[in-house]
């Protein structure tokens, strides 16, 4: 609990860090974020099975989409890592699969859609309990779950057991969900 | 959006999803699932989250080459790619299905398969496929049976089957073991998005031979 509350004020600075890029193409936040998540998502990529020259191309334009999608993160319902994730597995779909990637209607921002810092911090934290169950799983397991996440398993390999404690911030982004679609009606 | 879904996705279809690791038409049943199932889309997203804390987790990060940041500003500085219009919700077609579609109900190529029953398979990656069936009112599909995972999910109107009653964004998970006939409700004609990883086996004699063009 502890180490999920140190680590908090950190995950909401990099959502402060997107927030000064969306309202004033804020090139010193870019910047920091560029050093925290390009080298990550470059790894990542290579261990997807990019060569070195192709991740650090993909990596660069990873960090482009973030530029430039700023206006669509939603911090209730995913922190900073979480977002550069999705775009980065996009971007491995798309120049490694070589194929298209459908995703789920935009549920867009209504006029009063601007999630309230109670969501957003509750979000965050509930991640970062996330990331230590997960630092916490026996070696096998966290294992298992990486190779999935870097595409080293087919669909039919994922077990549905994954034994992670996904309850709470399911219902957190649940309920972020909910607020979203009211706030449009 | 439905608040009345009783069938949803499973836990390794949505991980699947979210680690990228599903063929095209699976991707493409999910994402339309997804955007009429709110109880969904949290899960996904929750799996999203996994995949954030394996990103930020790696034991080792890659080495960025010199001047990457200012290549970067540099591709920043060529604009934005052109962002899709938003699509109309409640229609028919969730947004995702319409870009395949090219467009929504009026825009499918049917091609009739017998027995008033059509489909339109759309364009995939070969690993499965994915097609949209037209069942009249009160038809049936004939009784079939399955070599790999099958998903069924309701678009418009409803069927039933030995299973169950399937609704709009009710998704039936069948697999090898299932034979099933589904037939479509009285009030409505039914229209569905069906994914498939292997050819369908069907169980009597006339539609087996239909099976090679049909390319269910």
């Amino acid at each position: 609990m502890n180490h999920a509350d140190g680590n908090c004020e950190t995950r909401t600075e990099w959502v402060n860090h997107v927030a000064r890029i969306r309202d004033a193409q804020d090139q010193a936040a870019f910047a920091e974020l560029f050093q925290h998540f390009a080298p990550r998502v470059k790894a990542f990529l290579i261990k997807s099975g990019s060569d070195v020259t192709l991740a650090e191309e993909c990596a660069q334009e990873v960090m482009a989409t973030l530029w430039h999608k700023a206006h669509l993160f939603d911090p209730a319902r995913a922190t900073v890592a979480t977002w550069v994730f999705t775009i980065a597995r996009n971007k491995r779909i798309d120049v490694l699969r070589k194929q298209r990637r459908p995703e789920p209607e935009d549920l867009g921002w209504g006029p009063e859609a601007e999630p309230d810092q109670h969501d957003i911090m509750a979000l965050q934290q509930e991640t970062a309990q996330l990331r230590d169950a997960m630092t916490a799983l026996p070696e096998a397991q966290r294992e298992l779950i990486e190779k999935a996440y870097f595409g080293d398993l087919s669909h039919r390999e994922i077990a549905s057991q994954t034994g992670l404690p996904l309850g709470t911030i399911k219902s957190r982004i649940r309920l972020a969900l909910d607020r979203l679609r009211h706030s449009m009606n | 959006m439905s608040k009345n879904i009783k069938h949803h996705l499973t836990d390794d279809l949505l991980m699947a999803y979210a680690a990228g690791n599903l063929p095209e038409a699976f991707d493409l049943m999910v994402a339309t699932h997804l955007s009429l199932c709110d109880h969904c889309r949290a899960r996904a997203e929750s799996f999203d989250a996994v995949g954030g804390c394996v990103l930020e987790d790696q034991e080792s990060a890659a080495r960025m080459s010199d001047g990457s940041l200012a290549a970067t500003m540099a591709l920043i500085a060529q604009g934005a790619p052109i962002a899709k219009p938003a699509q109309p919700g409640c229609s028919v077609l969730p947004a995702p299905l319409q870009d395949y579609v090219g467009g929504n109900v009026e825009a499918i190529k049917w091609r009739s398969i017998g027995m008033g029953v059509k489909q339109a398979i759309l364009p995939t990656t070969s690993e499965a496929t994915a097609r949209l069936l037209f069942i009249p009112a009160g038809a049936a599909v004939p009784d079939h049976s399955h070599n790999g995972m099958e998903l069924t999910m309701v678009l418009q109107g409803a069927f039933s089957d030995e299973v169950d009653h399937f609704a709009r964004g009710d998704v039936e998970i069948a697999d090898e073991d299932l034979h099933h006939t589904p037939t479509a409700d009285m009030s409505e004609d039914c229209i569905c998005l069906a994914v498939t990883d292997a050819p369908l086996k069907f169980n009597k004699l006339m539609p087996r031979l239909f099976q090679p063009f049909l390319r269910i």
